[in-house]
């Protein structure tokens, strides 16, 4: 069953700017959806359309099986964790996850049972009684998502929860939400900027750009088979290497050197390689590199160098030889991503 | 701008109505009494009024006595003013530096911000009283024998030292805290890069306070326009005729006790003219301390 | 080093005492006799007739109709300066959060006729504001002592501000916990402004205790009489009086200073907060 249809929805500002362009995405029952792209992509607008905060120019927003363009953000079952929280400062925080149960009118018991329930399952039940001023950055955290729980939602809202934390917190949080999201089964929308965290959350991607999708699919779909240089270029780290190449008579020519691939494209072609994905060697078949800086990462390391006039990353494995200033790439063609130099899409 | 507000039909308006009602009733409806009663001549005794044009404005402009209030209510603004900015500044540098008993002297300077300006008129008037007056003595160790009430200018400058003295809490209060929140490193920086105190007040304290000091120096030409009249009224008690008084005082006292209604209000709308000019260049220094930001 | 913070304390401590030294003379100078005041000048010491005078100007009935006192007068300056305070408050809250949390059509317009009142201080429109008082007969009543002075702009603009800087998220965060505008403002928005409340209420009830020119012409009948407009008769009197009573009349100015200093000097930090945050 579908938890979440949202079919060409569009956002248009009274001044004409256009925030989302027609954007059709499904989120299925207890699926983790992440939308990611750059600040300014449109994704924390299409959240906020979902969540009833920003009107929806044209398209429809359906949730269980009904267009809830029109109703209040109250009345469409939705909870939302905010990238500040949005605690109630002056609420303790057994009332700030009791104020939207009070205000649908749950009689008590029920809303005391819930609040303890949600605050044994995030383990805040210490804290009840305090002020959201008086916990730390994880445990606000939790108390967000407690208030989330505990109305019981028919999908999760998350915006940019774990950008106000510091990175160790951030990674043990991430891990948390997706338990949590697993354990209670129900669908969720989790808007990110960062890559990692969409790929370590995501049952499914959705790449945005420039208000528009650029690619759906699961998080091994847009690493492996990117659907243009954008979203090759902002999934992975480090980024895909895209270089400017000729396809002809079955051949990729990068500047003065040409690739045997056997393919039957022809034209201006964007050459891409994960840096992953190339095996720097001292001599042999490949591409000639012009070795630069080396960054040593502990397991891995960075070889960053030139091939012709164009910059280009590579990982090696830190226990194989550190290449000279002239080294080999052999590179797979199977790894080898080509895109059209003009649309950017794939080939 | 919100981007989630609410709509409603009615209850802005509701929310509002209070507000509104007594702008309507006590700010809009004076003023537009005062505009139209200017342009005519009224009767105090007998309430019938004659149009007159732009004749009460004339005859408020050529009057001697006019053109004195006027001169004279320029020199106490920009003396009230400038004293009180200058003294409450330096106080304001010191209390930020000292180490110990800061929060002592900000009490004990803030204390005057209290007082009503006629009760500081009151006080005034027996510090400068020509029988009980200390200050009176004071002034008389260097052979000036201070009159007040009976000597324009002697009146006028302990008019001056009043009103001036009244203020100086308030612009020390701004100061004290437009110093303190210059952020430590900035300090910190400027101590690394200049050896000397003076010059790094000159070089960097002094115009990270700039944006402060002008706007206010709009505040302090606004209290001394308009919020010294308690002061002057008690300090000018005996001979309001021919002490020095500022042009607010002048609509009062033509208005009231010399029933001169078309002058009076011909005087206000000089002066609501005024404060429209205070007005539009305070908002275009707030808009600027914005940027600042 | 050293020498810098010496020389700070000295230009401190004069200031202290340019500050100070007027009230310190006043005070001591209204513990004794008139007699001696109008003979010697006024007084640097302590004069023993503290109570005798205080006692006199809080009690026995002054004025011309004789039906005020000095503890009337403490009790009508309360008055105004609790329901200046509280008026101004409620209006200004209510007014600013129509202004910022609604879509309204007339909501800039409403902004600007606000903003207008700032361009009428009381002073310029004294003589109108007055008539309009008589014709609503609110003369010589605590509403027409009040009212007119409560809807300046100076509030209003001071919650808008407040009312801006709290997160969006919160809005939004009440919307989704299902409430109404009504309730956002009573559950969220009013407690979140204690604060601020209570620092407006203090700056408030400062200056609508130290209202001198509206009372002055409002009040006829003495039994509206505030202190600091009680002021004004105290030095009608001394005018003319053979041994004017300086004393009572320093007694009466200090009585009018102590409640507002005392409600600064307890609230030092909400105060000066409150301060500088208005005129932002």
């Amino acid at each position: 069953m579908t938890t979440l249809r949202i079919k060409n929805a569009v956002k248009r500002y009274p001044n004409g700017a256009l925030a989302v362009e027609g954007v059709s995405v499904d989120v299925e029952d207890g699926e983790l959806c992440v939308f990611v792209g750059p600040s300014g992509c449109g994704k924390s607008t299409l959240l906020r359309m979902v969540a009833g905060l920003e009107d929806v120019t044209e398209g429809e927003v359906e949730l269980a099986g009904r267009v809830v363009n029109d109703l209040e953000p109250a009345d469409r079952n939705i909870a939302m964790v905010f990238q500040n929280y949005a605690l109630y400062p002056h609420m303790s925080v057994r009332k700030n996850l009791a104020y939207g149960l009070k205000n649908r009118g749950t009689p008590k018991a029920e809303i005391e049972a819930k609040v303890q329930e949600a605050a044994e399952l995030l383990q805040i039940a210490d804290y009840l009684d305090r002020r959201p001023g008086q916990l730390s950055g994880g445990q606000r955290q939790r108390v967000a998502m407690g208030r989330a729980i505990v109305r019981d939602p028919a999908i999760f809202l998350f915006d940019e929860p774990l950008s106000n934390l510091d990175a160790k917190l951030r990674n043990q949080m991430r891990l948390e939400i997706k338990k949590l999201q697993r354990r209670l089964g129900v669908a969720a929308i989790y808007v990110t900027h960062d890559q990692v965290e969409a790929m370590t959350l995501a049952d499914k991607i959705v790449v945005l750009n420039a208000g528009k999708i650029e690619q759906i699919g699961t998080p091994a779909e847009v690493y492996g088979n990117p659907a243009t240089t954008f979203v090759a270029s902002f999934i992975g780290a480090p980024p895909m290497n895209l270089i400017p190449a000729e396809a002809e008579n079955g051949a990729i020519r990068l500047g003065d050197q040409t690739l045997n691939l056997g393919l039957d494209h022809r034209g201006p072609v964007t050459f891409g390689l994960r840096p992953e994905r190339a095996h720097i060697g001292a001599s042999g078949e490949g591409l000639r590199m012009e070795t630069g800086v080396v960054e040593e990462l502990g397991a891995i390391r960075l070889v960053h160098g030139r091939v012709g006039p164009h910059e280009i990353t590579v990982t090696q494995n830190a226990d194989q030889p550190i290449p000279g200033a002239e080294a080999v790439l052999r590179v797979e063609a199977s790894d080898i991503h080509l895109f059209d130099a003009e649309t950017g899409r794939r080939v | 701008m919100k981007k989630a507000q609410f709509s409603n039909p009615w209850l802005p308006y509701a929310l509002l109505a209070p507000q509104m009602l007594i702008i309507a009733i006590f700010f809009l409806w004076p003023a537009a009494e005062a505009i139209r009663s200017s342009f005519y001549l009224e009767d105090p005794f007998f309430g019938n009024a004659t149009f007159v044009g732009l004749q009460n404005y004339t005859d408020a402009f050529r009057a001697s006595d006019y053109q004195r209030t006027a001169w004279f209510t320029a020199l106490f603004v920009t003396l009230v003013s400038l004293l009180s900015l200058a003294i409450g500044l330096m106080l304001a540098v010191s209390a930020d530096r000292v180490l110990r008993g800061q929060s002592s002297y900000k009490t004990l300077l803030m204390w005057v911000y209290a007082i009503a300006p006629p009760v500081a008129g009151l006080i005034g008037v027996m510090l400068f009283d020509q029988h009980i007056g200390p200050l009176v003595d004071f002034f008389a160790l260097f052979g000036w024998e201070m009159r007040l009430g009976v000597n324009y200018w002697d009146t006028g400058i302990a008019i001056i030292i009043v009103s001036t003295w009244k203020q100086i809490p308030y612009n020390f209060i701004f100061f004290l805290s437009g110093l303190q929140s210059i952020p430590n490193s900035v300090k910190e920086a400027a101590r690394i890069d200049c050896r000397s105190e003076r010059r790094r007040f000159w070089t960097i304290t002094f115009p990270l306070l700039a944006p402060t000091s002008f706007f206010l120096l709009i505040l302090n030409i606004t209290y001394a326009m308009f919020e010294t009249f308690g002061t002057i009224d008690q300090m000018v008690k005996d001979q309001p005729g021919n002490s020095p008084v500022t042009l607010v005082y002048k609509v009062y006292r033509d208005g009231f006790r010399g029933n001169d209604l078309g002058g009076s209000a011909a005087q206000s709308v000089v002066l609501m003219v005024l404060v429209l000019i205070l007005t539009i260049v305070q908002f275009r220094l707030i808009e600027r301390r914005v940027h600042y930001n | 080093m050293k020498y810098r913070q010496i020389l700070d304390h000295v230009v401190l401590l004069f200031g202290v005492f340019l500050m100070m030294g007027p009230l310190v003379v006043a005070f001591l100078t209204s513990t004794y006799n008139h007699v001696t005041i109008h003979r010697q000048g006024m007084q640097f010491g302590w004069g023993g007739q503290f109570l005798d005078t205080y006692q006199t100007v809080l009690t026995q009935q002054g004025g011309f109709s004789g039906e005020i006192t000095g503890l009337l007068m403490t009790q009508n300056s309360i008055i105004l300066g609790i329901g200046f305070a509280v008026g101004k408050i409620v209006v200004s809250m209510t007014a600013a959060y129509a202004i910022v949390y609604f879509r309204f059509r007339a909501g800039t317009f409403f902004f600007w006729v606000i903003f207008l009142t700032l361009l009428l201080p009381l002073e310029v429109r004294i003589l109108p504001s007055y008539e309009v008082a008589q014709q609503l007969g609110l003369l010589n009543s605590y509403t027409g002592l009040i009212l007119p002075l409560i809807a300046s702009a100076t509030g209003t603009f001071f919650f808008r501000q407040f009312f801006k800087s709290v997160p969006e998220e919160l809005l939004e965060a009440s919307r989704i916990d299902g409430a109404g505008p009504i309730q956002f403002f009573w559950d969220i928005l009013v407690p979140l402004s204690r604060t601020m409340m209570a620092a407006i209420f203090i700056i408030m009830f400062v200056v609508g205790w130290n209202q001198y020119l509206w009372p002055t012409i409002m009040t006829t009948e003495e039994q509206y009489f505030t202190l600091v407009r009680g002021i004004q008769s105290v030095m009608q009197q001394m005018i003319g009086a053979d041994i004017p009573y300086y004393n009572e009349a320093l007694a009466m100015a200090m009585l009018a200073m102590l409640p507002p200093a005392l409600v600064i000097l307890i609230f030092q930090r909400m105060f000066i907060k409150g301060l500088v945050e208005q005129e932002k």
